[in-house]
């Protein structure tokens, strides 16, 4: 009998915790839920061509958010460019060449230090070397070398993990019929890895997407009305654009900026969408 | 043993040993050219890591050292002048589990040949092997499909069929059926007598019956030191030292 009640107590015990679950999650779906209409009640009415397609002003209705959408477009992709290879060859050398060292054991951790150092420290360091010491100025290409540091240690641990992930039979197997490291590791644990360093790079570049601070420190400008044309010209972006829209003190302004979060906002799915297409097409039986 | 085998692999005075610890203790024996040599011994006596030595792939363990002299057809295995990856692609190797490429069952035994570039046609290579590890039957309308859907037993007669599609001179197999059922065993042990026709083989085995059953040669090791080697029939029968016999009719292990 008492075994029987203790099972009954046991059974209330389980479902309170999954009830518990349940609740946690909802109320994280709750809060998204209202941050997603709020801004779609103020943004979407002023999202329309002419919101995309208009440089900044200072009348609402003649304002749009080309410069910041092109700016951001501009700045994913070239710290895309730059922060995907670097990171993950950087990876692939930590877990399949480095020999466990106490050097490589001190690069691993600090690596897992840059994760955690604060984004601004990385503007001011972009500022430093990028904008002044090589002069690139005010330019795309340093916001885009600014922004690759920053995530270049997200890229990295993700990557090595995934890349740790892999068995080491796989390996063995592949050694065992006269592969080369190369081969081993282009084949076989590249491929097995690749969903994992994918996410860690959506993890990355959805980073970047957001990020303010480091644009602001090394000198993106707020009021820009022209588009980028190429990597050594002058840019905003759209967190940027939006900060500065939040800071002025007429409403429709605040609505300009709610659209503007959600072009961020599609911008990133869009980002994501295509980073699970190549996922998925990766992990297909070749 | 008779004076008309030749001797393919001539391990002489080998140790082994990890961060220090000796696995392996100043072993000598020969292996022979088409014929089966089975390693037995208790867990923990070194086999797999002697079996591992002879295509080097204690290579990629960190911390793994070893002295002594093997020679592969008079060259010295571990001299300057021997490529491991060339080690590899002449001796081939099969493992204590199932471990096939997450890819088609074509790619699995067609990868090797493809990057090491060995002549002949791809495809023509690839259906002998699968039908040398008696496969073909089985996969022959779904070459393309995962190599993960297969049995467990499928699996490991395909990572079978990828050492042989090497046509290597040695083929080492670690406990190939330690992690299968009797009678995907049985069917793999069917192979290893079709296969010693034109094949080394070198198989570490947990199970005495299977070594008695498949193998003409036999190597007692136990706690690294290799107690006694002989033809299969002389170990198990009658044996010279008191721990083999002891071991062989079950009394301990």
């Amino acid at each position: 009998m008492a075994a029987q009640s203790n099972l009954a107590w046991r059974h209330k015990k389980a479902a309170f915790f999954k009830n518990f679950c349940i609740g946690v999650t909802g109320f994280a779906v709750l809060i998204l839920c209202l941050l997603i209409y709020q801004v779609s009640v103020l943004g979407l009415p002023w999202l329309d061509a002419q919101f995309l397609s208009s440089f900044p002003s200072r009348f609402p209705e003649k304002a749009g958010i080309k410069s910041a959408l092109m700016g951001t477009l501009w700045l994913v992709s070239m710290t895309a460019a730059i922060a995907i290879p670097i990171g993950v060859l950087a990876a692939v050398y930590l877990e399949e060449y480095a020999k466990p060292t106490r050097l490589t054991e001190f690069i691993n951790i600090n690596i897992a230090n840059l994760a955690g150092v604060p984004s601004i420290v990385y503007g001011i360091l972009g500022l430093a070397i990028f904008v002044r010491f090589f002069q690139l100025e005010r330019s795309v290409l340093s916001g885009a070398m600014t922004m690759s540091l920053l995530i270049l240690p997200v890229i990295i641990i993700a990557s090595k993990e995934s890349i740790r992930a892999v068995p080491g039979s796989l390996r063995q197997a592949a050694f065992a019929v006269g592969a080369t490291r190369w081969q081993v590791i282009r084949a076989h644990v590249l491929p097995s890895a690749l969903p994992g360093i994918l996410t860690g790079v959506i993890l990355a570049i959805s980073r970047a997407i957001g990020e303010t601070a480091p644009l602001i420190m090394i000198g993106a400008l707020t009021y820009v009305a022209f588009v980028p044309e190429g990597p050594m010209d002058e840019f905003t972006a759209l967190p940027i654009q939006i900060f500065n829209w939040t800071s002025r003190p007429q409403q429709e302004f605040h609505e300009l900026a709610s659209a503007g979060i959600v072009v961020l906002l599609l911008v990133l799915l869009m980002m994501n969408a295509v980073a699970v297409y190549i996922r998925y097409r990766g992990t297909r039986i070749k | 043993m008779s004076s008309e085998e030749n001797v393919i692999l001539n391990i002489d005075d080998a140790c082994i040993s990890y961060g220090g610890d000796l696995a392996v203790r100043n072993v000598s024996l020969q292996i022979f050219e088409k014929k089966i040599t089975a390693i037995i011994g208790p867990s923990g006596c070194g086999k797999s890591t002697l079996l591992r030595s002879l295509n080097r792939m204690n290579d990629f363990i960190h911390g793994c050292e070893q002295s002594g002299r093997i020679s592969f057809r008079d060259e010295d295995l571990y001299g300057d002048k021997m490529d491991p990856v060339e080690v590899r692609l002449r001796i081939g190797m099969v493992f204590q589990r199932p471990n096939p490429f997450p890819k088609s069952i074509y790619r699995n035994v067609a990868w090797g040949p493809d990057i090491n570039g060995l002549e002949g046609d791809l495809d023509d290579r690839v259906e002998k092997a699968l039908r040398q590890s008696a496969l073909w039957d089985e996969v022959k309308d779904r070459l393309h499909e995962s190599a993960l859907n297969l049995s467990g037993g499928q699996q490991q007669r395909l990572c079978i069929a990828r050492a042989l599609a090497m046509e290597p001179e040695i083929i080492l197999m670690d406990e190939p059926c330690s992690a299968l059922d009797p009678v995907s065993t049985a069917r793999i042990e069917d192979l290893l007598f079709e296969l010693k026709e034109n094949y080394t083989i070198v198989i570490v085995t947990h199970n005495m019956q299977q070594a008695a059953r498949v193998s003409q040669h036999t190597a007692f090791l136990e706690n690294g030191v290799l107690v006694e080697y002989g033809d299969t029939e002389e170990v198990f029968t009658n044996p010279k030292n008191k721990r083999t016999e002891e071991y062989v009719t079950g009394r301990f292990g």
